[in-house]
């Protein structure tokens, strides 16, 4: 009886847990699908409205901005690009310096990853101006490129895979070298594959990132074709209800990639290796 | 020139450690040589240079008539079975026999055919299809073999590939890896501290203590004639018994005996090694033994007990003599195998 009791406790905490998160999400998606008149009157909104698809479909194709030149679509095809950019960027370029650390006979290699590691307390936000000097420079303000590249060096990731491949056995490197495997296939059919899980958890990690980049997206486009989904959550005009169907899409993009990745995403970041 | 030659090989660890002290050694094509030694003596340093896994600080190594000192171990077309056999731990026992066919670049069929015919010279051809955590300790050391094997390289290196299994498969294993070498006849060198092991398994048997080879020889010449007092001591078992002496014309003086027209001109202190099956009890002995304890092996009892000096010996009987605890029995030295050690040196001295 005590354990029933204790045990429906613990439950009823948990079930006000979850509605404190999920009850504002569900009043936004809502609220989303009724008409801006109904907002304006009664409030935010409980119950399914009827302007569901009158309201997200407006938004997907309405030419906003100050210079009425993007739409949402583009916006999603922006972050999505932005996002997958620096996820695979980021991800390839930790890969293989970490592998350079490990295995290449660098004298210094711990120092070395120390310097590296130490960019983690120097953020974005502190480089930002020289970074973006160096990008006018190079002509890259208003591209992808320009978006991607700078935020793409990733030392979490590196330290990720820096001490993963550390517990790999020597063995195996030997093993594999007998058996005629130079440096590179090492790498390509050794680490890439034992690293499978980690490597789709960095992805996810490094996608979710660039997704949520708003302070640099901001500065190195000043043409509105290169806005973001997290740009125009600021940017958007427009009457409350198509922002609030607007808030509901942008969250889209990041929940299904981790949807679709979780059974790797789990298995990678608990990974006991 | 033999088919791999070692010619003043030295290793020194770059944190000064000298593991292999200016070691020359021969391996005959086809022949099993064995590297017996206690831990730390430098067996696998020696393996491995072999390998190319370390670098060589001095000398040359010769494989199959050409220098490979400086040649990348991926060339040396040497194989190794390791100790934790080191399988591809994402592939599946096939990709694991057929990793180093592919890396030569031999087309599908070829490769499909040699490790089938490995497959079932191993009996692992029900599980090519697993990965290497769903096989038993037995079956992961047959799917090391097999990876070596089924290369067909010039060389086989061993490092103690049977310490990881138990007792019985270990003989079991034992047996079947020399009946392999013997079929596929390539040269092999073989690493282990188990003295049993090394006697069973060797042609020839490198004893190394120290980083150096104190002798090299046959299984049988190396027991029947150490040339020093490690070597005696290393091999058989159970271990030769030692016991303080003294020599001087021509006879020996230990605590209570002595042996008169010995084949030695040593003068001095020497240590007289004795090995347990080479006593019998008879009645003019020279030894006393009093006995503390017998273990029953069923073919042979080993008897232990203590001299008049309070000295632990051994002695090996046949299984059908029945030894009481307490018993005292006199002892003497079958057909006078003995052997005389110089007490400084170590070196034998008849
Ligand atoms: N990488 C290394 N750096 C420095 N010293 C080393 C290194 N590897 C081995 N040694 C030293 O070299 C000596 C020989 O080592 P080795 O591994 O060859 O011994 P072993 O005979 O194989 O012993 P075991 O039977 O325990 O495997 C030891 O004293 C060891 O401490
Ligand atoms: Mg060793």
């Amino acid at each position: 009886m005590t354990r029933f009791i204790t045990s429906s406790f613990s439950h009823l905490i948990l079930l006000i847990g979850i509605l404190i998160m999920v009850v504002p999400i569900w009043m936004i998606f809502a609220s989303s699908t009724h008409t801006s008149s109904m907002i304006n009157m009664n409030g935010l909104q409980m119950f399914l409205g009827d302007s569901f698809y009158e309201n997200y479909l407006r938004v997907l194709l309405y030419q906003g901005g100050f210079f009425k030149e993007i739409t949402a679509l583009k916006m999603f095809f922006n972050s999505f690009i932005m996002a997958t950019g620096v996820a695979i960027l980021s991800v390839v370029t930790s890969l293989m310096a970490a592998y350079a650390l490990v295995y290449y006979r660098i004298k210094y290699a711990t120092l070395l990853f120390w310097i590296i590691f130490i960019t983690i307390l120097v953020p974005l936000e502190l480089r930002i101006f020289p970074t973006y000097s160096v990008m006018a420079e190079l002509n890259l303000v208003n591209s992808y490129f320009g978006l991607i590249v700078p935020i793409s060096a990733s030392a979490i990731a590196t330290l990720f895979f820096r001490q993963f491949y550390k517990t790999v056995p020597d063995e195996l490197l030997e093993s594999a070298k007998l058996d005629g495997a130079n440096t590179w296939r090492f790498f390509v059919d050794f680490l890439i594959p034992l690293s499978k899980t980690m490597i789709v958890a960095m992805l996810i990690f490094m996608f979710v990132f660039g997704y949520n980049q708003y302070l640099w997206p901001l500065l190195v486009t000043t043409s509105e074709q290169y806005w973001t989904v997290v740009m125009g959550l600021k940017m958007m005009s427009g009457s409350i209800v198509h922002r609030f169907a607007f808030v509901m899409m942008s969250m889209v993009p990041p929940i299904l990639i981790i949807i679709v990745l979780q059974k790797y995403f789990i298995k990678g970041v608990f990974q006991d290796k | 020139m033999s088919f791999l030659d070692l010619k003043n090989v030295t290793k020194i660890y770059p944190n000064g450690t000298k593991a292999v002290h200016e070691t020359s050694l021969s391996v005959d094509e086809g022949e099993f040589m064995v590297f017996v030694g206690p831990s730390g003596c430098g067996k696998s340093t020696l393996l491995r240079m072999v390998a190319g896994l370390e670098d060589i600080t001095e000398g040359d190594i010769n494989l199959d008539g050409k220098l490979i000192n400086e040649v990348d171990p991926s060339e040396r077309d040497v194989a190794m079975v390791f100790q934790n056999y080191a399988l591809y731990p994402h592939m599946n026992v096939y990709n694991n026999l057929a990793y180093g066919l592919k890396n030569r670049g031999i087309d599908k069929e070829t490769i499909e055919q040699k490790v089938n015919d490995a497959a079932k010279l191993l009996q692992i051809s029900d599980y090519l299809q697993r990965k290497p955590s769903m096989l038993s300790g037995g079956q992961r050391q047959r799917v090391a073999m097999g990876r070596a094997i089924v290369r067909n390289p010039k060389i086989f290196l061993f490092d103690e590939p049977l310490s990881n299994l138990d007792a019985k498969l270990r003989i079991q294993m034992r047996l079947e890896i020399k009946k392999l070498q013997q079929k596929v006849g390539v040269t092999s060198i073989f690493v282990t501290h188990d003295q049993v092991e090394a006697m069973t398994l060797a042609d020839r048997l490198a004893v190394i203590n120290n980083g150096i080879i104190e002798q090299l020889g046959t299984p049988i010449e190396i027991y029947d004639n150490p040339k020093s007092l490690f070597v005696a001591g290393f091999i058989g078992s159970p271990q030769m018994n030692f016991l303080d002496g003294n020599i001087k014309n021509k006879t020996l003086s230990a605590e209570g005996f002595e042996i008169k027209d010995i084949d030695s001109d040593f003068e001095g202190e020497v240590k007289l090694g004795i090995r347990p099956e080479h006593l019998s009890q008879s009645e003019n002995s020279l030894i006393n033994l009093k006995v503390d304890l017998v273990e029953q092996l069923g073919s042979d009892n080993l008897v232990y007990g203590q001299l008049k000096d309070k000295k632990d010996f051994c002695y090996r009987c046949p299984g059908n003599l029945t030894i009481e605890k307490g018993a005292d029995l006199s002892l003497n030295i079958e057909n006078n195998k003995y052997y005389i050690f110089d007490k400084s040196t170590g070196k034998r001295v008849n």
